[in-house]
């Protein structure tokens, strides 16, 4: 076949261009959905995880309230050895 | 520990495959016999010679994994494996357009060289249900490199016999007796086929990264969690 002229060739030329740019972008879009997802479980993690902290905290403090003397303290300490 | 050097990688991808399309549109000379469509040479070739060399390192993955049964190497197997089919898809789809272009059809059955590349293509595409059929991981694992050993072994041996059969209509551009292409379209070629190899490798490393990152969340979720 003899060679297509420029404006019919840039047609064919600009189509097998766009195929390999729209084939990356869509790669791209899966991988930020998929980025998007462990972010999300990443944040409920997070969460997780400083309300189980706060809750060991809180459970601390409880038992701590009580002799918040630094004396007091020392004494129950000595004791609990 | 896979997303060491990926911005790096990127930005090299980004700066080769930039490169490769001012010198494809404006260093490389046009083709005496094809004229512009020729352009598409550039981006069809290496994205095929990528696809078959990334079936292949999946390949070599897949014995890494058998011989030492770390399941890393079976993760970087699958990801070879899939990016290279992605780009198998790019493959079938340029070549087409090209095959419209050039020879007026959009597919030649009685061309080897795409009728092999399609059975490559499709011999691979079904790694996927053969993998997720078995559900042990171990032998998913184990089943998914087997798979991928033999079929690797035939990609070499499929291009061999493409090389020795008569081609009809598809052109043997490297290694002719006529001496292949002129330098300027040598070089166009060499860095277009560097950034589409580097593109692959950062897709890889991508994905590896993000499959990674999942497996430690999961880790981290099953020890947060009450039992």
């Amino acid at each position: 076949m003899p060679a297509l002229p420029l404006d019919e060739a840039g047609k064919y030329v600009a189509g097998a261009y766009v195929v390999f740019v729209v084939l990356i972008l869509i790669y791209v879009a899966i991988m930020a959905a998929k980025l998007q997802r462990l972010e999300r479980e990443l944040r409920e993690l997070a969460g997780f995880a400083e309300q189980r902290s706060g809750r060991r905290d809180s459970r601390e403090a409880t038992r701590e309230t009580p002799n918040r003397d630094p004396e007091v303290t020392a004494v129950a300490e000595e004791m609990r050895r | 520990m896979y997303g060491k050097g990926l911005r790096a990688l990127s930005i090299a991808t980004v700066a080769a495959i930039a490169l490769a399309l001012a010198l494809v549109f404006f260093f490389a000379p046009l083709d005496a016999d094809q004229g512009f469509v020729q352009k598409i040479f550039y981006l069809h070739v290496p994205l095929a010679i990528t696809a078959l060399a990334g079936f292949m390192v999946g390949a070599v993955h897949a014995i890494r994994h058998l011989r030492s049964g770390d399941r890393s190497h079976d993760a970087r197997s699958y990801v070879s494996i899939h990016t290279s089919i992605i780009f198998g898809v790019g493959v079938l789809i340029t070549g087409s357009i090209w095959a419209k272009a050039s020879w007026g059809h959009w597919w030649v059955w009685d061309e080897p060289t795409l009728v092999s590349f399609l059975i490559v293509f499709l011999l691979y595409a079904t790694y996927y249900p053969f993998r997720y059929a078995i559900e042990d991981p171990e032998r998913q694992a184990r089943y998914a490199s087997v798979f991928a050993v033999t079929a690797g072994a035939f990609v070499p041996l499929n291009f061999l016999a493409v090389r020795l059969a008569e081609s009809l209509v598809h052109p043997r551009v490297f290694a002719t007796a006529e001496g292949g292409m002129p330098p300027k379209m040598w070089l166009t070629f060499v860095v277009s086929l560097a950034g589409i190899a580097l593109l692959w490798v950062t897709l890889v490393k991508f994905e590896l990264t993000a499959k990674s990152a999942s497996a430690h969340l999961s880790r981290l979720r099953r020890a947060l969690e009450p039992a």
